[in-house]
C-alpha cells in the first residue's frame, strides 16, 4: 500500500510539474499577475511530492520491503542499514528519483530568495525549471518506475551492488547530482532571458553565485569519484577518461567556462550572448551526460543491462531541450547581445582565451567519448579513444590557459596594461624556474617532474603575486572581498592540481610482485614484508585480509591491511590499503593466491596523489567562497537600471543591438 | 546565415548520430543474432596459452569431450559484469571452461585475472583478433559450446547470466552430454 502512496505522489508531482511549467510562462506571456503568481506554489507543490515519495522509496528500503522490484534488486537482508539509505540512489530508477529531488531542492532555492526579480522574468525562470522537472518525472513515470511491485514477493533480495558498498559512495552521486543539476539554475535564466529578450546585467550577477555552488559541488563529486577509483578498483589510478567520467567532466569544464564569463557580464555587460550559450552548454552536457550513462548508447557492445526506451525517451527529451534552446538562441540572441568592444591586452581577453581552451577541450572530450559511434556509424569498424588521446590533447589545450592564468587577474578590465605584466612575468617565470632547480637539486629527474613542479610553481606564484600587490594596494578591510578570495583559492588550487597530477603520474612506482610470507619487496625508498593473509569477517562480507609491515631503513612505518571480500552473491571486491601523506602514498592490493600462501600483491608509492584532490578541493572552496560574497545578493527591485560601481549595462533596445 | 544557428546545427547533427546509435544497437542487438556458425564445426585454431606461449592449443587437442570456449579481455567492461557468474558455475558446467582472452595484451589478462580470480580451465590468447573473425565473436563477452566432434552446439553474445544459464546454456550442454553417451 505505501509503495502506491509513493507512486501516487510521483504522479501528482508530475502534473504540478507540468502546470508549474506552462502556468507561469503563458502568465508571463499575457502578463497575467495571476498566472505567473502560480509558479511559488507549484515549486512548493512539487518538492513536498516528491520529496514524500523519496522518503516512501528510502522507507521500503529500511523495512526491507522486497515486494517492491527496485528494493529487491539492490538490497537484501544482510546489508548494514546505512547502506539501506544510499542504495535508493544505487541504481537507475532510485537516481533518477535523486536527480528530480535536487532539482526541485534547487527550485525551491530560486524561488524563495528570487522573489525581487522582476515577475515576469522570475515567473520564466521557474516554469523553465518546471519543464526541466516535468521532463525527469515523466521519464520516471514511463520508463523507470521506482515503485513497480515484484509479486510475489522474494524471500530475500539481490544485492546492492557490491562496488558501490563504500562510505565515499554514499555521497558520491548526491553532491556529483547538486553540480549537475545546479547548473539547471544558469540555464533557466538563459532561457528566460532568451523568451523575454532582455537581460540585464543584475540578473547575470545573481545567478553567479548559483553558477559557482553548482560548479563547487561538481567538482567535490569529481574529487570523491576519482578518490573512491583510486581506493577501490585496486589499480591505484584515478582518472580513466571512460565515459562515464568525461561525462561529469565535460559540464565541469563548460561550468568553469560559465564561471568566467557571467564575470564579464557582470562586471563589464560584455560577452552576453557567450554567457547565455555557455550556460546553454553547460546543463545540456548535463543532460548528454545523463544520457550517456543511461541509455547505453556508447557502450553499445559492452552494455547490455541498458533498455532501448529509456534511451528513446532521454533522446527525445534531449532534443526537444538542448534542440529548442539552441534555435532559441539562434533565433533570439541578438535581442539580448551587445556590449563595449574589448581592449586587446586586457582582463576580458584573457579572460575569453580560457573560455575558449576550456570549451575547446570539452569539445575535444565529446568528440573522444563519441568517437566509438561515429566509428560505427561510418561503418570505420569498432573504434575506442583512450587516455593517450585525451592526456595529450588535455595537455596542449589547457598549456595557453595556464600560461594566461595568471595575467587575468592582474590586468585590468577595458584597459591593456602591459607594465604590470612584465613585472609580474618576471619574477613568476623567476619563481618558477627557482623551483625547478631546487627539485633537480633535491633529485627529481627527467623533463616531466620538473615540469610538473614549474607550472604549478608558476601558477602559484603568480596567484600570490597578485595576492600581494593586492595587499599592498587596497584599504585593509577591503582587500579580499569574498569573490576575490574564491578566485584565490580556485586559481592556487589548479596549481596544486597541476603538481599533483603531474607528478604522481612521473614519479609513481608500481611493482605486481609475488610474495610469500616474509618475503620482503622493495618498492621505492620502501621495504614491503609480506605476513600472510587471514580471514575476517565484515558486516555482509567474508574477507581474505593481508598483512604487510612497511618499514624504511629498518624503521617501521605502518602496517596495512589489504583485502579481498566477498559478498554474499559471490561478488569480489578488492579494498586497497592505503597510507596516506601529503608527500606520499603507500598503496597496497591484494592479487591473487598463487599457492603455499604465496600471493599476488601490487605495491605502489604514489607521490603527490593526494595534491590532486586537494587541488580539485581548493576549486571547490573556491567556488564557494566566491558565491557567498554580499555583493550577488538582490538588494533592490531589479529591472530598474542600477547605478552601480562597477558599469552595468541596462538591458538595450533591440535595435541598437542587433 | 545566421552564425547563431551554428550550434543547433551541430546539435542536429549529434542527436542524428545518437538517433543512429539507438536504432543501431536495436537492429543489432547482438543477442538476437543467429550464429551462422551454430551446428557447424568450430573453426581450426591454433594459439598460445596465456600462461606460457610457447606451448599453443589446437582445436584438435580438444577433441572428444565438449567444451565451453568463453571469450573475454581485461578492457571489456561488460566481462567484469559476467565475472562473478562464471566465477560461481565454472565449477557446475560439467564441461572445461576455456577462457579465450581476445585483443588484450598478455599482463593486463593475468592481471585481470588475478584481481578477480580465475574461473577457466585453460586460457588462450589470441592478442591479434585473427583467430576470433573465423569465430564470427562480434564483441567480448561471447560464450560458444562446443561438442566432442568439434561443432559448435550453442552461442551466446554477452554476459552469462544465472538466468541464461538456466534457461539456455545448461539444456544445451544436457543436450550435448546426452548425444554423446
Amino acid at each position: 500500500m505505501i509503495p502506491e502512496l509513493g507512486q501516487l505522489a510521483l504522479i501528482l508531482a508530475l502534473i504540478l510539474s507540468g502546470l508549474q511549467c506552462v502556468l507561469p510562462i503563458v502568465g508571463a506571456w499575457r502578463e497575467s499577475k495571476p498566472l505567473m503568481a502560480t509558479a511559488r506554489s507549484l515549486v512548493v507543490g512539487q518538492f513536498v511530492f516528491v520529496a514524500m515519495a523519496f522518503a516512501i522509496l528510502t522507507y521500503a528500503f529500511l523495512v526491507q520491503d522486497f515486494s517492491v522490484a527496485y528494493v529487491a534488486q539492490n538490497s537484501n537482508l544482510e546489508l548494514p542499514w546505512w547502506y539501506r539509505f544510499s542504495a535508493v540512489w544505487g541504481a537507475h530508477e532510485g537516481s533518477l528519483l535523486l536527480w528530480v529531488l535536487i532539482l526541485d531542492v534547487w527550485t525551491l532555492a530560486v524561488a524563495a530568495f528570487g522573489g525581487k526579480l522582476p515577475e515576469k522574468f522570475y515567473a520564466r525562470v521557474l516554469g523553465v525549471l518546471g519543464f526541466v522537472a516535468f521532463g525527469f518525472l515523466l521519464f520516471s513515470l514511463t520508463t523507470s518506475n521506482p515503485f513497480a511491485r515484484l509479486i510475489p514477493a522474494p524471500m530475500d533480495g539481490v544485492d546492492l551492488n557490491p562496488v558501490l558498498q563504500d562510505p565515499g559512495l554514499i555521497m558520491h552521486p548526491p553532491v556529483l547530482y547538486m553540480g549537475y543539476v545546479g547548473f539547471s539554475v544558469a540555464f533557466a535564466f538563459a532561457i528566460a532571458a532568451l523568451l523575454g529578450g532582455e537581460l540585464h546585467s543584475s540578473w547575470v550577477r545573481w545567478s553567479r553565485p548559483w553558477t559557482n555552488v553548482a560548479w563547487g559541488f561538481l567538482s567535490a563529486g569529481i574529487v570523491a569519484g576519482s578518490w573512491w577509483a583510486y581506493s577501490e578498483l585496486g589499480w591505484g589510478g584515478w582518472w580513466f577518461w571512460d565515459p562515464v567520467e568525461n561525462a561529469s567532466f565535460m559540464p565541469w569544464l563548460v561550468g568553469a567556462a560559465l564561471v568566467h564569463a557571467q564575470a564579464v557580464t557582470d562586471k563589464r555587460g560584455g560577452l552576453r550572448a557567450w554567457t547565455l550559450l555557455l550556460a546553454i552548454f553547460a546543463f545540456s552536457l548535463s543532460l548528454l551526460g545523463t544520457f550517456l550513462v543511461r541509455s547505453g548508447v556508447l557502450t553499445s557492445v559492452h552494455s547490455f543491462a541498458a533498455d532501448p526506451k529509456r534511451g528513446v525517451f532521454i533522446l527525445g527529451f534531449l532534443a526537444v531541450v538542448v534542440g529548442g534552446s539552441l534555435l532559441l538562441y539562434a533565433l533570439r540572441a541578438r535581442f539580448v547581445a551587445g556590449g563595449k568592444p574589448f581592449a586587446l591586452a586586457s582582463r576580458e581577453t584573457l579572460i575569453l582565451i580560457g573560455n575558449l581552451m576550456l570549451t575547446v577541450a570539452a569539445a575535444t572530450v565529446l568528440l573522444g567519448t563519441l568517437y566509438p559511434l561515429v566509428g560505427e556509424a561510418f561503418n570505420l569498424g569498432r573504434i575506442s579513444v583512450g587516455a593517450p588521446y585525451f592526456g595529450f590533447l588535455f595537455m596542449l589545450l589547457m598549456t595557453p590557459l595556464v600560461l594566461a592564468l595568471p595575467f587575468a587577474p592582474l590586468s585590468r578590465w577595458g584597459k591593456a596594461d602591459t607594465g604590470i605584466w612584465k613585472r609580474a612575468l618576471t619574477r613568476i617565470v623567476g619563481l618558477a624556474v627557482l623551483a625547478g632547480i631546487v627539485a633537480l637539486v633535491l633529485g627529481a629527474r627527467g623533463f616531466m617532474p620538473l615540469l610538473g613542479v614549474t607550472a604549478s610553481t608558476y601558477v602559484i606564484a603568480g596567484t600570490a603575486f597578485y595576492a600581494i600587490k593586492r595587499w599592498k594596494e587596497a584599504p585593509a578591510g577591503r582587500r579580499y572581498p569574498l569573490e576575490m578570495a574564491g578566485m584565490l583559492f580556485a586559481h592556487v588550487g589548479v596549481g596544486v592540481f597541476i603538481a599533483g597530477a603531474i607528478l604522481t603520474r612521473s614519479l609513481s612506482v608500481e611493482q605486481d610482485v609475488a610474495l610469500s610470507p616474509g618475503e620482503t619487496a622493495h618498492v621505492a625508498a620502501y621495504d614491503f614484508q609480506f605476513k600472510g593473509v587471514g580471514e575476517t569477517q565484515g558486516p555482509n562480507w567474508l574477507a581474505q585480509q593481508g598483512t604487510v609491515e612497511v618499514s624504511k631503513d629498518g624503521s617501521p612505518v605502518v602496517t596495512l591491511h589489504p583485502q579481498k571480500r566477498t559478498y554474499p552473491r559471490g561478488q569480489v571486491q578488492t579494498e586497497a590499503s592505503i597510507h596516506p601523506g601529503v608527500f606520499r602514498d603507500l598503496y597496497v592490493s591484494l592479487g591473487d593466491p598463487l599457492g603455499n600462501g604465496a600471493w599476488a600483491v601490487r605495491v605502489y608509492d604514489k607521490p603527490f596523489v593526494r595534491w590532486i584532490w586537494a587541488g580539485g578541493l581548493l576549486m571547490m572552496v573556491g567556488g564557494f567562497c566566491a558565491a557567498a560574497d554580499k555583493r550577488f545578493r538582490l538588494r533592490r527591485e531589479a529591472g530598474q537600471p542600477a547605478p552601480e560601481a562597477t558599469p552595468a549595462l541596462p538591458a538595450l533596445p533591440a535595435e541598437q543591438n542587433a | 546565415m545566421n552564425a547563431r544557428l551554428i550550434p543547433f546545427a551541430v546539435f542536429v547533427l549529434i542527436v542524428a548520430l545518437f538517433g543512429f546509435g539507438i536504432v543501431w544497437n536495436n537492429y543489432h542487438d547482438p543477442r538476437y543474432v543467429p550464429s551462422p556458425l551454430i551446428g557447424k564445426a568450430a573453426p581450426a585454431f591454433d594459439l598460445p596459452r596465456l600462461e606460457d606461449p610457447a606451448q599453443h592449443v589446437r582445436k584438435a587437442d580438444l577433441l572428444g569431450k565438449p567444451y565451453l570456449i568463453n571469450v573475454f579481455a581485461s578492457w571489456c567492461f561488460a566481462c567484469g559484469q559476467e565475472h562473478p557468474v562464471l566465477m560461481a558455475y565454472s565449477k557446475k558446467f560439467g564441461v572445461p571452461l576455456i577462457g579465450y582472452d581476445y585483443k588484450d595484451q598478455a599482463a593486463d589478462a593475468k592481471a585481470w585475472l588475478d584481481e578477480h580470480g580465475n574461473p577457466y580451465h585453460e586460457v588462450l590468447a589470441d592478442v591479434s583478433g585473427a583467430t576470433a573473425i573465423d569465430f564470427g565473436v562480434y564483441g567480448a563477452p561471447e560464450t560458444f559450446l562446443v561438442d566432442g566432434q568439434g561443432v559448435i552446439r550453442y552461442k551466446h553474445i554477452g554476459p552469462l547470466t544465472p538466468d541464461v544459464i538456466a534457461r539456455e546454456l545448461d539444456p544445451a550442454i544436457k543436450a550435448v552430454q546426452g548425444a554423446a553417451r
